[in-house]
């Protein structure tokens, strides 16, 4: 409860502050205030202290599970604060406005985290969508941002609309009427007509959000038009918060008969994997591989759906902490180079040493080498996916996808290290020595969750 | 402290690693040369100690597994165990043993950011060690990578003109593999008996070996480890890396390469393949010595044909990597102790060829064999050292190549005559290749490139000298290998039988 009315009151805050703060740098102060309270506050609720006392009539449940992802994501949103808040300020006038966005999209993701029935589920993909189309659009006079904003917004406007219609067959097709998702039972038979395709019809509006294949196709075109200080955001606490919403609707109504549907999810996973994966090998633009790249990841946090069992919970967590962490740092790296094209990195370890050691990290991780924190979160998908039993495929497919994505990685590293830059110009501008302490303090994050996962994962049963 | 057995193998695993982060940091190249041999010599100090610790005889107390086990993660059931027995001592003292004599025979060689250099090859070590020590399957499997990484580094850094896409072959192949097998790994894992009240299942190796698995598990499982395995060894259809790659990289890193990184896949072979599927071992085991049949033959015909002195090692290498894959799949006490010695002489024999192949590349300039003629007119020492390497490599009586090519093949044969017979076309193939090299290298009459070459320093002499005593040593003596091997060997029979 604290994460949701501190985040919406902040982002109000934050809107208004807009008309009082002189200057430009201020709002990102507010910013980083904001989110540690907000932090703070999150994980003062784990240890049983709320500060809101207001009856939810159960519509929302706060466990373990969700205030951990909390956690992550607010850690998270600090560490792109701290790496991108003078690029926000580069997109354009209204900082504040910018700021205040992202956390209306932290009150949804907070909101999406302990729903409990299927309106509060509507509501917090909703307050988590509306913000990103306008961010998408952020960069008012650019036309690829405008084209981004506007496909995002209609796509996302029919995919809502899908949802909507599946919670309303599930909801007429269960016996006891109910919007409460630990109410809808199902029994083990064969599911009524009705509900199967109100099941469907939620998969297809979750997968849209978390742009699994094949719906998503407008991933690519809005992470390549939208600022890339934004994509960044939205690859990672948008898509995992899309995930968690998944997660827990199918871990709690549906996970009785998981075997109905295990089937669907496991060829979603299949296409996800392979589309993202393939795709982003012949990616010339690094922002447009690593949108491609954030599809193939989704791919693999699908696994968390389709094996269900608690490793898989364990494994979301930890997937979601080390794609967001290294996906944030590679995206900062990003926005201070010049060339946004893989030859823009041509020579990057002779002009910037730290900024090409520090991606390198993020990239291993990203591959999922061990010792970095996307070993550890492979394998815990893996390991649920394989303890589930059912369709090992799955399984060799996306260890061989998990290689394909080692070309399109290694690329950017072969082009820091082994190449020479065409020219003598900076690669990257604007780099300075915080930058670069922050950057090391995310590898040094990165390594540790590596070594020892257990410091993430451990809360849950806490 | 260093009497405490339960402490070498923390010891050759940590010198390595944190000298190696050390190194990156020293700026001045000569330095960072004398400090990286410094830290090769303090683990093979370490090595040679604990060896004196290997005898299960005299230091009953010491005969513990769980040598070194800290909690690592609990609720996976796995720790971070190390410890040695008979082939990690033998690994790990191949390892310590061969890095002073690479770091000293390359020494004159000027590299770009020297600091990198020798620190990536100090954190390949440490993977190295880590893979050889490794009493729990997620550790294993940690540094199998591990290795991978720095290694990759440099290739691709200070290799030869195609060296990015050449390494990033031998990535790709040796990724996709270490992959399947984790696949494996959790398979195997998820079927192992609880150890502790934490965790239902258990990476740890005893229970690795303790796994209920079908019949048809272990066919399936057997292929995913296998493959892992015979990509890094490399066995015959999954070799196409090597050559080019053995081409390409910078001496010293394709010493540790073909020298010790090889020796990883035969070692899991031995520890992590037979002894945990052995009905997949014993339903499998024809296909797969075949395979390194047709890798022996192939290969040695293909190194005959050769002309640049690297890719005629490299190819020598398949083929000796081929017959102690056929060794290991015969699976009895006298092939599986033959391959225990080959791997300790195969190391040694392939990086003093390496060391050889280094002066010559050094002092000319060229490595195309129809070019090179007359060195032994010009540096008759090299031409001896060379020749003895050489008839090391044939497997000579004396030296220490026959001995455990002799063991391989009674192995062999006590498995399958035909398969024998053919494996031992190797020894007659490896003279002709390698007798070819050696004419067309060093006899003949100078000409205008080779005119120029001097004799070898004194230094060059004294290292090739150790490498020389150690073949006669190992080919007139081996009883203490194969004492130490012999507890290894015999319990992985009992998990086969």
């Amino acid at each position: 409860m604290n994460a949701i009315i501190i985040s919406a009151i902040w982002g109000v805050i934050m809107m208004f502050g807009g008309v009082f703060f002189r200057k430009i740098s201020m709002p990102k102060y507010w910013a980083v205030a904001g989110i540690i309270i907000l932090l703070t506050a999150n994980i003062l609720e784990f240890v049983g202290i709320s500060f809101f006392k207001i009856d939810t009539k159960g519509m929302l449940h706060f466990d373990n599970f969700g205030l951990q992802f909390n956690t992550i994501t607010f850690f998270c949103t600090l560490l792109y604060f701290l790496l991108n808040g003078k690029e926000i300020e580069k997109v354009g006038e209204n900082v504040s406005e910018y700021f205040a966005l992202i956390f209306f999209i932290l009150c949804g993701v907070s909101i999406a985290s302990s729903f409990n029935t299927l309106l509060m589920l509507f509501l917090g993909i909703e307050i988590m969508s509306i913000p990103s189309y306008i961010l998408t659009g952020a960069d008012k006079r650019n036309l690829k941002s405008n084209e981004a904003s506007l496909k995002y917004f209609l796509m996302g406007a029919f995919s809502t609309g899908l949802m909507l219609m599946g919670i309303a067959l599930i909801y007429g097709g269960n016996s006891l009427g109910s919007f409460y998702i630990n109410i809808i039972e199902l029994g083990t038979g064969q599911m009524p007509v009705m509900i199967a395709a109100g099941l469907v019809l939620l998969v297809v509006a979750l997968s849209f959000k978390v742009s699994a294949a094949p719906f998503h196709f407008w991933a690519a075109d809005v992470y390549d038009g939208a600022p890339t200080v934004f994509t960044s955001f939205m690859a990672t606490i948008v898509k995992i918060a899309g995930f968690i919403a998944f997660i827990r609707l199918f871990k709690v109504s549906f996970g009785i008969i998981q075997h109905q549907w295990q089937m669907l999810i496991a060829l979603i996973t299949a296409t996800t994997l392979l589309i993202g994966n393939l795709t982003a090998v012949f990616q010339q633009s690094v922002k447009r591989m690593l949108a491609y790249s954030s599809i193939a990841h989704a791919g693999f946090m699908m696994f968390a759906l389709f094996a269900l069992n608690d490793t898989a919970k364990e494994g979301l967590i930890l997937y979601a902490l080390a794609y967001s962490v290294a996906t944030i740092g590679m995206f900062a790296v990003l926005v201070k180079m010049n060339d946004y094209t893989i030859e823009g990195f041509n020579g990057l370890y002779k002009s910037q040493p730290v900024l090409a050691c520090t991606a390198t990290i993020f990239l291993l991780s990203l591959t999922g080498i061990p010792l970095t924190a996307g070993f550890a979160a492979k394998f815990y998908m893996l390991l649920a996916a394989v303890k589930d039993g059912h369709q090992i495929w799955l399984v060799i497919l996306a260890v061989i996808c998990a290689a394909i994505s080692a070309i399109y990685y290694f690329r950017i590293i072969q082009a820091m290290y082994f190449k020479e830059a065409s020219h003598d110009a900076n690669n990257a501008t604007d780099v300075t020595d915080g930058f670069k302490y922050l950057l090391i303090i995310v590898v040094v994050i990165i390594i540790i969750i590596g070594i020892l996962p257990s410091l993430a994962i451990d809360w849950l049963y806490y | 402290m260093l009497g405490n057995y339960y402490t070498f193998s923390e010891l050759l695993l940590w010198i390595p690693l944190l000298t190696g982060i050390i190194a990156f940091f020293i700026k001045n190249n000569k330095t960072v040369k004398i400090f990286a041999l410094f830290s090769s010599l303090l683990t093979l100090a370490v090595s040679i100690i604990s060896l004196f610790y290997s005898d299960v005889a005299h230091h009953p107390e010491y005969l513990n597994d769980t040598n070194v086990s800290y909690v690592w993660m609990p609720y996976i059931g796995s720790s971070f165990s190390v410890g040695l027995d008979g082939m990690g001592f033998i690994l790990t003292f191949l390892t310590a043993f061969t890095y002073p004599l690479i770091f000293s025979s390359t020494r004159y060689r000027e590299y770009s950011n020297a600091n990198v250099y020798y620190g990536l090859l100090l954190l390949t070590q440490a993977g190295l060690m880590g893979v050889f020590v490794a009493m729990d399957a997620l550790v294993f499997y940690f540094f199998w990578e591990l290795a991978l990484i720095p290694m990759y580094f440099l290739c691709s850094r200070w290799g030869g003109e195609f060296r990015i896409r050449v390494t990033f072959k031998f990535f790709v192949y040796t990724f996709v593999s270490s992959l399947l097998m984790l696949i494996g790994i959790i398979y195997v894992y998820l079927h192992t008996p609880a150890v502790t009240t934490f965790s239902d299942h258990s990476f740890y190796l005893k229970s690795f070996y303790n796994a209920s698995l079908t019949a048809s598990e272990q066919n399936g499982l057997f292929w995913l480890f296998f493959l892992a395995f015979a990509v890094k060894m490399p066995i015959f259809p999954f070799h196409s890396w090597q050559p080019d790659l053995y081409e390409q990289s910078p001496n010293s890193s394709v010493m540790v390469l073909s020298g010790l990184m090889v020796k990883m896949g035969i070692f899991g072979m031995i520890r992590w393949l037979l002894p945990i599927f052995p009905d997949g071992v014993v339903k499998y085991q024809s296909f797969a010595m075949i395979l390194c049949i047709i890798g022996i033959i192939y290969a040695s015909c293909i190194a005959y044909v050769q002309s640049d002195l690297k890719r005629i090692v490299a190819w020598s290498s398949i083929a000796h990597i081929g017959l102690m894959g056929a060794a290991i799949f015969a699976a009895n006490n006298t092939s599986l102790q033959g391959v225990m010695l080959e791997l300790l002489n195969h190391g040694i024999n392939i990086i003093a060829l390496w060391i050889v192949v280094d002066i010559i590349e050094n002092k000319t300039g060229i490595r195309k064999i129809s070019e090179l003629g007359g060195l032994a007119i010009k540096s008759p020492a090299l031409a001896i050292f060379f020749l003895i390497i050489v008839l090391a490599n044939i497997a000579l009586p004396l030296t220490n190549g026959f001995v455990s090519e002799f063991l391989m093949f009674t192995g062999l044969f006590e498995y399958n005559k035909w398969m024998a017979a053919f494996a031992c076309l190797s020894v007659i193939l490896s003279a002709v290749y390698m007798l070819n090299m050696m004419q067309k290298v060093f006899f003949g009459a100078t000409n205008s490139i080779t005119e120029k070459a001097t004799a070898i320093s004194t230094a060059q002499k004294f290292i090739l000298s150790i490498i020389v005593l150690a073949i006669f040593f190992l080919g007139i003596y081996p009883q203490p290998v194969l004492h130490l091997s012999q507890d290894t060997v015999t319990m992985i029979l009992q998990k086969l039988k």
